[in-house]
């Protein structure tokens, strides 16, 4: 014979597309009502958005694309939003990216933002409004794209000799002597400071092979996932700042005052939060009603 | 944006819809879409390491020499070396000399290790003890403006963060039994380890949150391209863009009733 | 041969490095710039291997016809898809008859593979030998697209840049992003508030996913946010710590065991 389920039984053995349903559901929802939530910056970014914004122009910048297209999500907009602000300030980028798909992923940022910045705007922070006009970005002069080589921790490591040791040509195959922009540029300690948008074991390299080793002031951008592994780096100083998921994109998203798709996606993250925790309250309640019928059963 | 890339993104969002298909059941859409990404992007790969790293570091600078002196008459000949070495490597798919990629693989975990040991003790272990050891900040115990437990730069703080340390290594260490004060030790520990793991778990579910919320922004952009609804608007906009948008959409409510459909009759069988 | 000369070599270079770290020498400098490049080398054959057992995995799936075999096609044609636009490029402003070259090619692979797996060999041997000829045709009088093996041309190709942009990152993405409705239904099934552990595990998720919420009564947000920032500043922090440096001093003893022959899994059998 058969136990008469409660609701509690019945909710613990629902079928778990119900459970998708209900977060797809809440997420298109939110995401078709048109409005934002405030965003409040936290230290951790700020420090990374103060230090690039302090940089003057022509100074030299190494942004390391290091994700893949499974992470793009979160590391994109950071792409974006710390590139195009630093374009706009007219600092050039060196970008590299180490991970096997990141060649995908920085070819596409950099037509993306290129593009972007053809058109003038106006953007307003630190108090200041900044009028910018569109213009051109070239290769060669506002960037250089490395590239992909194999072995990171060595390719890390060959940098701080001389960039020309490990990539000899850029990703497009330029010779980086002809290369306006790299004139005089040997390796780390013609760059301002390296900004690495990973999505997994690369930072580690960043940190142990490349700040430790040469001592250049690094920042991270990271996913969600490893964000809280790398306070420690950021209590010791040997990292500088940490944009951490979308929050963090957004955040920088926010200090820039250039909203793009973190901010966007903001409201249906508060959301979607919502219903992850309030499956875990009914999860919750569920099993501690089952255990005490159980428990009641038993006795 | 021109129709020949709204009908390439159009593909994108078709391969969207078709990986999600997953989340109902497994069905050939999935299956279609996840072995074409698997050899998409090997083939991406494979350009990748052509053109970004096999041209440049290796037959350009054998580019002077010739072939049939197997480029040892090139000037920087002894790149010939790191390539047979790398040749080497492909002795795996033979049962009998798979042994001989032992030497390049020797040589690379020989320079990996060796790099390893001093830069990882330097800045993993050195640094973040020498970090850990900061002088507690008595005078400024409870903050220093004023009494916050919250406070992240007081004394309490740095306490937490030195106890919560040797705690923590206390308990990953495994040679003692943890009993006594060492094993209370170990479990402040673990409370530690905790806060930590659940803080990671927090920013966890918000990246998983965000994945899919970057798939409704493509989704919702392609929208906007299909109706010319952008801030830019599209000089070449037609009704084609909407007729391909029609098509999906139609397949893909189709595909889902039919489904529908299915679960309803093979409920009453 | 087969196990001492690997340790050797794994030995001398793991010691080079250690010392040319400490001591720092123009000569020692020297050898270390030389490795850094060598080594990089290797690694490209090395990492051709995974791509070549792709493809041996998917012929032997449709071989002997294993579960799925016909989505191994899929794969293949994938992979050679994107070989064939990294080394094209458009030169003129149409493409041309690029498209039934792209074709025919990828019809010489189904081909081809067919010639090897069935028993019929001479019919699909004539139809390769017909879809090479279309696309030599092609390739040799067709102006508006040329092909670049040592120049990088093909990496700004369109066709190739849009399988990167349309085909390649969606579906990856897209595959990741079923991890939140994973999730969604791990939360509801797993995350169980069992003991104290637990449920100072839960409490601090839940603090850290509420941190940049608004809409709370009596300036809960503002002291949410405190309390998340202290928590990743002071309790996560310590606990990172002690694994940072447990992984540390895992990865030093690991290479010191494998540089001394202590350790020889690397090697594996025979």
């Amino acid at each position: 014979m058969t136990e008469k389920k409660n609701i509690f039984d019945k909710m613990m053995t629902l079928d778990r597309r119900w459970v998708f349903l209900f977060l797809i559901v809440v997420c298109v929802a939110t995401y078709a009502a048109d409005f934002s939530i405030p965003i409040n910056t936290e230290q951790e970014t700020e420090s990374i958005f103060n230090f690039l914004d302090s940089l003057p122009p022509d100074d030299i910048v190494l942004i390391a694309i290091d994700y893949d297209p499974n992470n793009l999500a979160e590391l994109h907009p950071m792409t974006y939003a710390v590139v195009e602000h630093l374009w706009r300030k007219k600092v050039k980028v060196i970008f590299t990216s180490l991970s096997q798909l990141g060649p995908a992923m920085a070819d596409q940022a950099i037509r993306d933002i290129s593009d972007s910045l053809k058109i003038d705007k106006t953007y307003n922070y630190n108090g200041v409004e900044h009028n910018f006009k569109g213009r051109e970005i070239v290769n060669g002069v506002d960037y250089t794209f490395l590239g992909y080589k194999p072995y990171y921790a060595l390719i890390i490591l060959g940098m701080g000799q001389d960039f020309r040791l490990n990539f000899p040509n850029d990703y497009y195959g330029t010779p980086l002597d002809d290369l306006p922009m790299m004139q005089g540029v040997i390796n780390y300690d013609q760059v301002a400071c390296v900004v690495d948008l990973s999505g997994g074991n690369i930072t580690d390299a960043w940190i142990s092979y490349g700040q430790g080793r040469f001592n250049f002031p690094l920042m991270l951008g990271l996913t969600g996932v490893m964000t809280a592994q790398y306070y420690p780096f950021l209590g010791s100083g040997q990292v500088s700042g940490i944009m951490g998921g979308l929050l963090g994109a957004a955040q920088y998203e926010e200090l820039a005052d250039n909203p793009g798709r973190a901010k966007d996606g903001m409201r249906v993250q508060l959301f979607a939060h919502y219903v992850i925790i309030l499956f875990i309250v009914l999860g919750n309640i569920g099993y501690f009603m089952s255990r005490r019928k159980n428990l009641e059963g038993g006795n | 944006m021109e129709f020949t890339d709204f009908l390439w993104m159009t593909c994108g969002i078709f391969l969207t819809l078709a990986t999600f298909s997953f989340l109902y059941k497994d069905n050939p859409f999935y299956k279609f879409a996840e072995h074409l990404v698997v050899g998409v992007s090997a083939g991406f790969f494979v350009i990748i390491l052509w053109h970004n790293t096999l041209v440049p570091n290796l037959f350009q600078k054998l580019e002077d020499g010739d072939w049939y002196m197997l480029w040892l008459n090139s000037s920087e000949w002894w790149y010939i070396i790191p390539a047979l070495l790398g040749v080497l490597m492909w002795t795996r798919f033979s049962k009998e000399y798979s042994w001989v990629s032992r030497w390049p693989m020797g040589l690379y975990i020989g320079i990996s290790t060796g790099i390893a040991i001093p830069l990882e003790m330097a800045n993993r272990v050195n640094k973040q003890l020498h970090a850990m050891m900061v002088e507690i900040d008595w005078a400024n115990f409870f903050g220093a403006d004023g009494f916050d437990l919250l406070s992240t730069t007081s004394g309490l703080a740095q306490l937490i963060i030195f106890l919560g340390t040797v705690a923590g290594l206390i308990y990953f260490f495994f040679s003692k039994e943890h009993k006594g004060v060492f094993g209370g030790v170990a479990k402040f520990g673990i409370w530690i380890l905790m806060i930590g793991f659940g803080a990671s778990f927090g920013y966890t579910v918000m990246a998983r949150v965000s994945l899919f919320i970057n798939r409704m922004q493509d989704t919702k952009a392609w929208g906007l391209e299909a109706f010319n609804a952008n801030d830019i608007a599209n000089p070449n906009y037609g009704s084609q863009y909407q007729i391909v948008f029609w098509a999906l959409t139609l397949f893909v409510v189709g595909y889902i009733v039919k489904e529908i459909m299915q679960h309803l009759k093979s409920k009453n069988a | 041969m087969k196990r001492q000369l690997p340790f050797l070599l794994v030995f001398l270079f793991g010691a080079f490095m250690v010392f040319q770290y400490y001591v720092p020498h123009e000569s020692s400098e020297f050898v270390y710039e030389f490795l850094l490049d060598w080594v990089m080398i290797i690694g490209i054959f090395a990492l051709a291997l995974g791509i070549w057992s792709l493809y041996t995995v998917s012929v032997d799936k449709i071989r002997h016809k294993k579960e799925n075999w016909a989505y191994s096609y899929v794969t293949l044609i994938g992979l050679f898809i994107m070989v064939v636009l990294g080394f094209t490029y458009k030169v003129g402003d149409s493409w041309g008859f690029y498209s039934v070259f792209v074709i025919s090619l990828m019809t010489l692979l189904g081909f081809l593979i067919q010639t090897s797996v069935s028993k019929d060999k001479g019919l699909w041997l004539g139809l390769s030998g017909l879809s090479l000829v279309v696309a030599l045709g092609i390739a040799f009088t067709d102006d508006s697209w040329g092909i670049a093996f040592m120049t990088s041309e093909g990496l700004s190709n369109t066709m190739f840049t849009n399988f990167a942009d349309f085909v390649l990152t969606p579906i990856l993405a897209t595959m990741f992003s079923l991890l939140a409705f994973f999730i969604a239904s791990a939360a509801y099934r797993a995350f169980r508030a069992r003991n104290i552990l637990a449920t100072l595990l839960l409490i601090a998720a839940i603090i850290v996913m509420l941190r940049f919420n608004p809409y709370m009564p009596f300036g809960l947000p503002e002291y949410m946010a405190k309390t998340s920032n202290w928590l990743m500043n002071v309790p996560n922090l310590a606990a990172q710590r002690a694994i940072v440096i447990g992984i540390g001093l895992g990865i030093v003893a690991t290479s010191l065991k494998v540089i001394l022959g202590i350790e020889r899994g690397y090697m594996g059998k025979g």
